[in-house]
């Protein structure tokens, strides 16, 4: 029963008023920019940062949360209604949730993606509960020589799995490193990349970063997309699932939701990718896949737990290990780190009120969106009528007075604004935000640790491949790297064969993918 | 945060209408039909200059940041000095963008600028004039402008519907910044 005392006292937190607010909050700001196509939840969180300033670290986080996970159930409807997903990790749901809304059961493939997602995100809150004390208490042995190599991992899974190019995302990911430099260096106290300047002496901050690479990146990126106007979708009716599709789903269900729940967990796993591998996994053991695409339930129902189911778990490595799986929980810690709060294997022991409190409002939060995706849906669906044009420029204005309010400082609207078109370019050239922002949280764990390392073991490198887990870490690092080359080396050979024996076409082919 | 938003918008509208007028001959689309579409639906692709320029961009952050590491002194891997690591991560970056330039020019991930390119830096101009403003003569007129400028100019909103809503917007950021939470904003009321 000892292990179960902080859990329920977990709970207690969560009910206060306080939390029970912010957590609403905090869903309902996740399902509405989950509607609403343009800003991600990565990009909400991020402009929303100076909102946590004035609250406890729980509170702040719990909110945090809801828009992440809020934002799953949000995207379907806009997939299911419009065919245009409103999130990324909601783009396979198109495929049978538009299909259903063809045929007249939008309400189906709604419900069956509320309810999916419902037991996705509870099968993960319940995993994370088991699974995150068992992690963090192998993890407190943990040394320097390890951190070092899991935030190497980290970052370079998070720039490889990420669906820009592989190479782009790398050099974001060593281009936020280097920004983590600047300012005071931890060990000799002396000042780096300032230029003299003493708006740069303490470095540059987090929140600026984050709220222009992806928050205002992101709404001036959308600026030059935008030609179509939406229109709204006729009512929806009967959302409530009938009993044979809830029994044709029901598997597709379970397994989304195991599926999501693991993928989560990796570095650079996540929502978006989970929703592919349910998807294409479902569509793999169907007696008659050809149903897919053309208003499968399982189409809908397995994509959306495993979403779902993917956003919880990944809290898991942030929580116990203090390294982030992904871009939004880049920018969770992050906010952690301003509150005051290290993620790390010592919160669980040193903070169960914030770790339990956190992980039950997620409880609180899927029964919020329940309802709301259920039985209000319909609110929801109205609100698609807003125009992206009249919510651009009041994003920017949250985002530019938010920042301001921080620190009292122009100088951080000005950070906000160069971050911004940074941000934008690097969108342009098909360079991935989300590496270089990680990159950058976890570049001064990263140089610490490394340097720690290398004080412990009198500067022989060697000293990493010798410790067992530091060991593993980096040879699976180096797998990661050199797997995809020596991959490509032996597709291009055989490519080569191929245009060898007269294929014109397939040249071509080559070159344009 | 990842492309599908982005293309998602462009394509839906059209589509939705496109695909009512035109009865289900667009409606019955497989996924990969779909998925070819969207694709097609993508701002066009910049060619390997674009990817060659970028590179260019980062090899000279890199070698500048070379020099200026080089210039804290290196150390030893025992007893660094504060230049070391960001030397590593110049030399990786530099390494990096060379193989890009080499090796990765020819993928087609960067975007052409358009004309609606045009739209990001009026965008970006409206945002260094509220910043030029709002220290002098607080938020309220820099925001108004602001909104009136997006709602009319880059979101194509009526001259009505754009005066309209930019007071609405600063009236309810006000009552919201100023009035109920107290926050330190300069305001000129």
């Amino acid at each position: 029963m000892e292990f179960f005392e902080p859990v329920i006292n977990g709970f207690g937190v969560v009910l206060e008023p306080m939390n029970l607010l912010y957590c609403l909050l905090g869903v309902m700001i996740g399902m509405l920019i989950g509607v609403l196509p343009g800003l991600g939840p990565a990009a909400t969180i991020a402009i929303l940062l100076p909102l946590t300033y004035g609250v406890e670290p729980v509170t702040a986080i719990i909110m945090l949360a809801g828009i992440f996970y809020g934002a799953q159930y949000g995207g379907t409807i806009t997939s299911v209604l419009l065919r245009l997903p409103g999130e990324a990790s909601a783009v396979v749901t198109v495929f049978d949730g538009y299909a259903l809304a063809k045929q007249g059961k939008a309400g189906t493939a709604l419900g069956i993606a509320a309810i999916g997602s419902f037991i996705g995100g509870t099968v993960s809150i319940i995993g994370l509960t088991l699974l995150a004390p068992i992690v963090a208490s192998f993890a407190l042995d943990f040394g320097p020589p390890e951190y070092t190599a899991l935030a190497l991992l980290g970052i370079l899974l998070v720039a490889t799995v990420s669906n820009g190019g592989k190479l782009k995302s790398v050099i974001a990911a060593g281009l936020g490193l280097l920004l983590a430099t600047v300012g005071r260096d931890g060990f000799t106290g002396e000042s780096r990349f300032t230029f003299g300047s003493l708006s740069l002496a303490d470095g540059l901050d987090f929140v600026p970063i984050a709220m222009g690479i992806f928050g205002l990146g992101e709404i001036l990126y959308n600026l030059e997309q935008r030609h179509n106007k939406v229109q709204a979708p006729a009512k929806v009716a009967n959302v409530w699932p009938s009993r044979q599709d809830l029994k044709q789903s029901s598997g597709a269900i379970g397994r989304g939701s195991v599926l999501g729940f693991f993928l989560g967990i990796l570095p650079g796993g996540g929502a978006t990718l989970s929703s592919l591998a349910a998807y294409a996994m479902e569509k793999k053991r169907a007696k008659n896949p050809e149903r897919f695409g053309r208003g499968a339930v399982e189409g809908v129902a397995a994509p959306e737990s495993a979403n779902n189911a993917a956003a919880t778990s990944s809290f898991i490595p942030l929580l116990t290990l203090g390294i982030p799986a992904n871009a939004t929980m880049a920018i969770i810690f992050g906010a952690l780190l301003i509150q005051g709060v290290t993620p790390g294997p010592q919160l669980v022991a040193n903070d169960p009120e914030l770790f339990w409190g956190v992980v039950n409002s997620m409880y609180i939060g899927n029964i919020l969106l329940l309802i709301m995706s259920i039985p209000l849906v319909g609110i929801f669906v109205k609100i698609l009528r807003v125009r992206a044009a009249i919510l651009a420029p009041i994003t920017v204005l949250i985002t530019l007075i938010g920042v301001y309010t921080i620190r009292n400082s122009v100088f951080d609207i000005w950070l906000v604004i160069f971050f911004g078109v940074i941000g934008y370019l690097m969108k342009k050239f098909g360079f991935e935000p989300g590496p270089l922002v990680l990159a950058f949280v976890l570049g001064a764990l990263l140089e610490e640790n490394l340097r720690r390392s290398l004080l412990v073991f009198g500067g022989d490198a060697a000293g990493f491949v010798t410790r067992p887990i530091s060991g593993v870490l980096l040879l699976v690092f180096l797998m990661v790297i050199f797997l995809p080359l020596i991959q490509s080396l032996f597709k291009k050979a055989r490519a080569k064969k191929a245009t060898n024996t007269d294929d014109p076409s397939r040249k071509n082919e080559k070159e344009s993918v | 945060m990842t492309s599908p938003n982005g293309d998602g918008s462009n394509l839906g509208g059209s589509d939705v209408r496109a695909a009512a007028e035109a009865g289900s001959v667009l409606d019955d689309l497989t996924p990969e039909q779909l998925a070819a579409e969207w694709d097609e639906d993508k701002p066009p692709a910049a060619g390997p200059l674009a990817n060659i320029a970028a590179a260019a961009v980062v090899v000279v952050i890199g070698i500048a940041g070379i020099f200026l590491s080089l210039a804290m002194g290196l150390g030893t891997p025992e007893a660094p000095e504060p230049g070391m690591w960001p030397f590593i991560i110049s030399v990786v970056l530099v390494v990096l963008a060379t193989a890009l330039a080499v090796f990765g020019r020819n993928r087609l991930d960067a975007e052409k600028f358009s004309t609606s390119s045009w739209a990001v830096l009026a965008g970006v101009g409206t945002l260094i004039g509220f910043v030029l403003l709002v220290g002098t003569v607080g938020f309220e007129i820099p925001s108004l402008l602001l909104t009136f400028v997006w709602l009319r100019f880059l979101g194509k909103e009526t001259w009505r519907m754009s005066t309209v809503l930019s007071f609405a917007v600063v009236a309810a950021f006000y009552l919201i910044f100023v009035v109920a939470l107290g926050v330190p904003v300069p305001h000129l009321f």
